[in-house]
C-alpha cells in the first residue's frame, strides 16, 4: 500500500509544482535555520569532560573583608594564592590542582623562526591526571618538581611540531621570556572548547600551549592573565604575593563519586571558619562547590547570542510548519473529488489520512534535503566569520539524522490537520458536484 | 464595503483563515522583538567614544627576556614615532574603549566608604594624551609635563606613591562623585590612597562593559602600555602604522609587535560578533516577511480557484471587477488586522521573557503603529496578485458546470 501512496503523492506534487516548491520552500528554510543554529549549540554546550564531569568540581570560598558583606551574594570566582596553597597542602580530594593563566614569548632555537607570543598555564602536577590529559611522549611533572620549583615544562603537540618539526622534543630546552626550561612531555591532541577549567581567559578561542609548574612560574616571575580581584582596605603592592588579598587562582578538585560532594562543601566551611577564627577571614563561610555542568551552566559557557538565535530559527520553524499547514490544506482540499472517488470505491477514512500524511511526509523528506544543503551553507558561513567559535562549528552524524527527524516530524506534525480535514470529506456530495 | 459576506465566508473557512492569522501574528512577533534587538545593537554600534577616531593609530611592543630601563626605552621609541612624517603627536595608554579586557578601579568620597561611589575605567597615559586622543577638556586644566612618570618607575616606589596623585574624570563619572559639578580641585579616594581631581573631559568610555557602565573613566599621568599615534591626515593611517613598525623594529630588532591597527579597525572588530547579529535577525525578518506573504498568496489563490462558481454568479449579478478584487482585499485586511492584534500580544509576551533571560529593556509602543502598518502593506501586497486573478474571473463562468 506505501508504493501506492508514495506513488500517488509523488503525482500529486508533481502536478502541483509551485505549491510544492513553496512547501518544500519554506520546510527547507526552517529546517536550514534551525539545524545551524542547533549544531552551534550543541557544539558549545557540549559536555568538555564526559563521565568525569559530575566528579570533577570548582571551588570558591569568600576570602573577602566584613565590607559590603551581603549574606548570600556571591563570593570571588577564584581563590587568593594563600587559600588554593593551603587547601592543595591538605590535600582532602582524589586529586586537585590550583591554576593561573599566563602568557610569554617563546624564542626557538630554530633561527629561521622569529620570536612568538603563547598561551600559558602554570599548574600543580594532578592538573594533568585530574583532567585525563592525553600525552603523546613523556608526561607531566610530580608534586616533588612542584615542591623543588623544577625548571621543567610540558608543551603542545603543536608546539613541538612547530619548534623542532619531525625530532623529538622531550629532553630539549625551551626559551620562555629568557628562561631556559627543559622539555620533560608532549601533549596529544588536546583542546578543552569551552575551555572549562578558566572562563576568563578566553571560552573558545584561547590555545594553551605551555604548562609550567606553578611555582617555577612564580619564581621566574613569568607574567600572567586572566581575572584578578583585589580587596581589602589598602592598595596592594605585589597582587601575586602569598598573602595578598587578591583572588586570582583557579582551584579544581576531583572526588571519588558524586556523593561526596556534601562531604567536601563541609570541609570548606571548615576551613573557612578556621581562617575566620585565625583572622584571615572576616566573613562566614560562604562557600561554593559546583560540578563541571553546573560550573559552566552558572558562568553561561553557552554566549547569550547563540541561545538568542537558536530560539529565533525554531521561531522561524514554527512560522515555516504553519505556513506549510495552510498550503497543505489547500493542496489536500483541492482534491476533494478525487478523496470521493477513492471514498466511494472502498477506502476508509483511515487509509486516507494515511495517503495524505505520506504525501506530507514526502514534502518533508525534500525539505530536509534542502534543509541540510542549507545547513551546511550555514555552518560555512558561521566558520567565516570573526566569532569566537568560528573553528568549531562542524556537523556531525548524529546532527545529520536530527535533521531529518526534524523535517519528517515537522512535516508530518503540519500534515495531521489538512490529512483529517480531508478524511471529512463527503464522499456523496463530491461525486454528486462532479 | 458591507463586510457581512466576507465573514460569512470566512466563517466557511475557519481553519485556513487561523492559519494565516497564526502566521501573521507569529511573524509579528518574532519580527518586532528582532527588530528591537536590531534597533538596541545599533545605539551601542554608534556610541561615540570621546575619541578623536578616525586620526587615531595604535602600535604596542614588547621585549623579550629581561629589559633593563624600560621607561628609558619608551621615551627613546616615542621620540622615534614622533619623527615620522604624518604624525601629529604620539602618546600611551594602557587601554582604548571597545576591546575586550579592561583596567578599572573603585573610587570613593572618604577613605573608609562601606561601598564605592563608582567603579570606572582606569585610564593611564603619557604625556600629550588629551590632544592625542582628541578628549575635549570640559574644566580644570590637563596634566603638566612634570606630572607623568612611568609606570615602571612608579611601580618601584611601591602603592604609597600613588597617593595625591592629580586625576581626569570623565564627566559622567564627575557628576556621579560630585552632582553639583564641583568636582575640580577635589578629593577622591581609591581604597585608602587619596588622588586629587584637576580636570573634567567630556566623553571617555570604558574599553568594555564591565560593571553594567560604559562611561565612567579616571585618567593618571602614569605611562605604560601602547603607543597612540595621531597622524595629520586620516589617509596616511596605513603607511604610518607601516612607518611605526619599521622605526620600532629598528630601535630593538627583538621587540614583539602584539598590537598594530588603526582605531577604527579594532572598534569594527570589538563589534564584529554585533554586526553579524545584526545581519542575521535582518535574514531571519527578511525571511519570515517572504514565507508569510507566500502563504498568503498560496492560501488565497487556493480560495480564488475554489469560488470561480461564486465569483462568476457575483460577477453575472452586476459586481465590477473592482468589486470582486475590493472583497479579496478586505478580507485580507480582516486577516491581517485581528493577525496584528494577536501579534501584538505575542510580541509583549516576547519581549517579556527576553527581558528575563536577555537583559532586554521592554518593547517600546512605537513598534506596534510601525508593526501594524507593514503586516498591512504586506498582506495587501500579497493579496494583490490571486484578487486580480479573481477579477479576472467572467460572468460566464456562472452558466457553466
Amino acid at each position: 500500500m506505501l508504493t501506492y501512496y508514495l506513488e500517488l503523492a509523488l503525482r500529486s506534487l508533481k502536478r502541483n509544482k509551485v505549491l510544492t516548491a513553496l512547501m518544500v520552500l519554506a520546510i527547507g528554510l526552517g529546517i536550514g535555520a534551525s539545524m545551524t543554529t542547533l549544531t552551534v549549540f550543541k557544539v558549545l554546550s557540549g559536555d568538555p569532560m564526559p563521565g568525569k564531569s559530575e566528579r570533577l568540581f570548582h571551588v570558591q570560598l569568600d576570602p573577602e573583608d566584613k565590607q559590603g558583606y551581603h549574606e548570600g551574594e556571591e563570593p570571588q570566582l577564584d581563590l587568593t594564592r594563600f587559600d588554593s596553597e593551603e587547601l592543595l597542602r591538605q590535600h582532602k580530594g582524589v586529586r586537585q590542582a590550583l591554576m593561573t593563566g599566563g602568557g610569554g614569548t617563546i624564542e626557538p632555537q630554530d633561527s629561521t623562526l622569529k620570536p612568538f607570543s603563547v598561551g600559558m598555564r602554570y599548574a600543580s602536577s594532578e592538573f594533568f591526571p585530574m583532567f585525563d590529559v592525553p600525552f603523546a611522549s613523556g608526561q607531566g611533572w610530580s608534586a616533588a618538581d612542584d615542591d623543588a620549583h623544577a625548571r621543567v615544562v610540558v608543551i603542545s603537540r603543536a608546539l613541538g611540531e612547530k619548534l623542532f618539526k619531525r625530532g623529538e622534543a622531550v629532553g630539549q630546552e625551551l626559551q620562555v621570556d629568557g628562561h631556559a626550561l627543559r622539555i620533560i612531555g608532549v601533549l596529544d591532541d588536546w583542546s578543552p572548547k569551552p575551555l572549562f577549567y578558566d572562563l576568563n581567559v578566553g571560552k573558545f578561542d584561547r590555545d594553551e600551549d605551555v604548562f609550567v609548574p606553578f611555582s617555577t612560574a612564580m619564581d621566574l616571575e613569568l607574567s600572567r592573565n586572566g581575572n584578578m580581584n583585589c580587596f581589602g582596605r589598602e592598595i596592594t603592592d605585589d597582587m601575586q604575593a602569598v598573602d595578598a588579598p587578591c583572588a586570582w587562582m583557579q582551584y579544581w578538585v576531583e572526588l571519588a563519586s558524586p556523593s561526596d560532594a556534601a562531604g567536601f562543601k563541609t570541609y570548606l566551611d571548615n576551613y573557612s571558619s578556621q581562617q575566620r577564627a585565625a583572622g584571615r577571614f572576616e566573613r562566614p563561610p560562604n562557600t561554593r562547590l559546583r560540578n563541571l555542568t553546573e560550573w559552566l551552566d552558572f558562568m553561561h559557557a553557552v554566549p547569550g547570542d547563540v541561545r538568542l538565535q537558536m530560539w529565533l530559527a525554531l521561531g522561524f520553524l514554527l512560522v515555516c510548519l504553519v505556513n506549510t499547514i495552510g498550503l497543505l490544506l489547500a493542496k489536500f482540499l483541492r482534491r476533494s473529488g478525487e478523496v470521493g472517488v477513492r471514498r466511494a470505491l472502498g477506502a476508509s477514512r483511515s487509509e486516507i489520512f494515511r495517503q495524505f500524511l505520506v504525501e506530507a511526509g514526502m514534502v518533508g523528506m525534500a525539505g530536509g534535503v534542502l534543509g541540510l544543503l542549507l545547513a551546511l551553507l550555514g555552518l560555512w558561513a558561521v566558520r567565516h566569520r570573526p566569532t569566537e567559535y568560528a573553528a568549531l562549528a562542524h556537523l556531525d552524524g548524529s546532527m545529520l539524522l536530527l535533521t531529518f527527524v526534524l523535517a519528517l516530524l515537522s512535516s508530518l506534525l503540519a500534515g495531521v490537520l489538512p490529512a483529517w480535514r480531508a478524511t471529512k470529506i463527503a464522499p456523496a456530495l463530491q461525486l454528486k458536484s462532479q | 464595503m458591507d463586510m457581512l459576506p466576507i465573514l460569512s465566508a470566512l466563517k466557511r473557512h475557519k481553519i485556513a483563515a487561523t492559519l494565516i492569522l497564526l502566521e501573521i501574528a507569529l511573524s509579528c512577533a518574532i519580527i518586532c522583538n528582532a527588530l528591537f534587538i536590531v534597533s538596541q545593537r545599533l545605539d551601542m554600534l554608534n556610541l561615540p567614544s570621546g575619541l578623536d577616531e578616525t586620526h587615531l593609530v595604535e602600535i604596542g611592543v614588547s621585549g623579550i627576556g629581561d629589559q633593563g630601563d624600560t621607561d628609558a626605552r619608551t621615551l627613546r621609541d616615542i621620540a622615534s614615532l614622533r619623527a615620522i612624517p604624518g604624525v601629529d603627536g604620539v602618546s600611551i595608554s594602557n587601554q582604548l574603549p571597545f576591546q575586550n579586557g579592561s583596567w578599572n578601579t573603585a573610587l570613593a568620597l572618604t577613605p573608609d566608604q562601606q561601598r564605592p561611589t563608582l567603579n570606572a575605567a582606569q585610564y593611564m597615559v603619557g604625556a600629550n594624551a588629551l590632544k592625542v586622543m582628541g578628549l575635549k577638556l570640559l574644566a580644570g586644566r590637563d596634566f603638566r609635563v612634570e606630572e607623568y612618570q612611568g609606570y615602571n618607575e612608579l611601580e618601584a616606589k611601591g602603592s604609597n606613591a600613588w597617593s595625591g596623585q592629580p586625576v581626569i574624570l570623565s564627566k559622567p563619572a564627575a557628576d556621579k562623585l560630585f552632582p553639583d559639578g564641583s568636582a575640580v580641585g577635589k578629593t577622591i579616594y581609591m581604597a585608602n590612597l587619596s588622588l586629587n581631581v584637576i580636570g573634567v573631559v567630556d566623553t571617555l568610555l570604558r574599553p568594555n562593559m564591565q560593571g553594567n557602565n560604559r562611561s565612567y573613566s579616571v585618567i593618571f599621568p602614569i605611562w605604560g602600555g601602547r603607543y597612540l599615534i595621531r597622524v595629520t591626515n586620516p589617509a596616511d593611517r596605513a603607511a604610518v602604522l607601516a612607518k611605526a613598525e619599521a622605526v620600532l623594529l629598528k630601535n630593538d630588532p627583538r621587540q614583539l609587535i602584539w598590537r598594530k591597527q588603526t582605531y577604527e579597525d579594532g572598534r569594527a572588530d570589538y563589534f564584529a560578533a554585533d554586526r553579524d547579529m545584526i545581519g542575521l535577525l535582518l535574514l531571519v525578518c527578511g525571511l519570515l516577511l517572504l514565507v508569510t506573504a507566500l502563504g498568503i498568496v498560496g492560501l488565497t489563490s487556493f480560495w480564488v480557484s475554489q469560488r470561480r462558481r461564486q465569483i462568476g454568479v457575483r460577477r453575472a449579478l452586476g459586481a465590477t471587477r473592482g468589486n470582486i478584487l475590493r472583497y479579496f482585499q478586505t478580507e485580507n485586511f480582516l486577516i491581517v488586522t485581528l493577525g496584528i492584534v494577536l501579534g501584538m500580544a505575542l510580541a509583549f509576551a516576547l519581549n517579556v521573557v527576553l527581558m528575563k533571560f536577555y537583559e532586554l529593556p521592554r518593547l517600546p509602543l512605537a513598534y506596534l503603529p510601525a508593526g501594524a502598518i507593514a503586516l498591512w502593506l504586506l498582506g495587501q501586497v500579497s493579496v494583490l496578485g490571486p484578487a486580480l486573478r479573481a477579477a479576472a474571473v467572467p460572468p460566464v463562468v456562472a452558466t457553466r458546470s
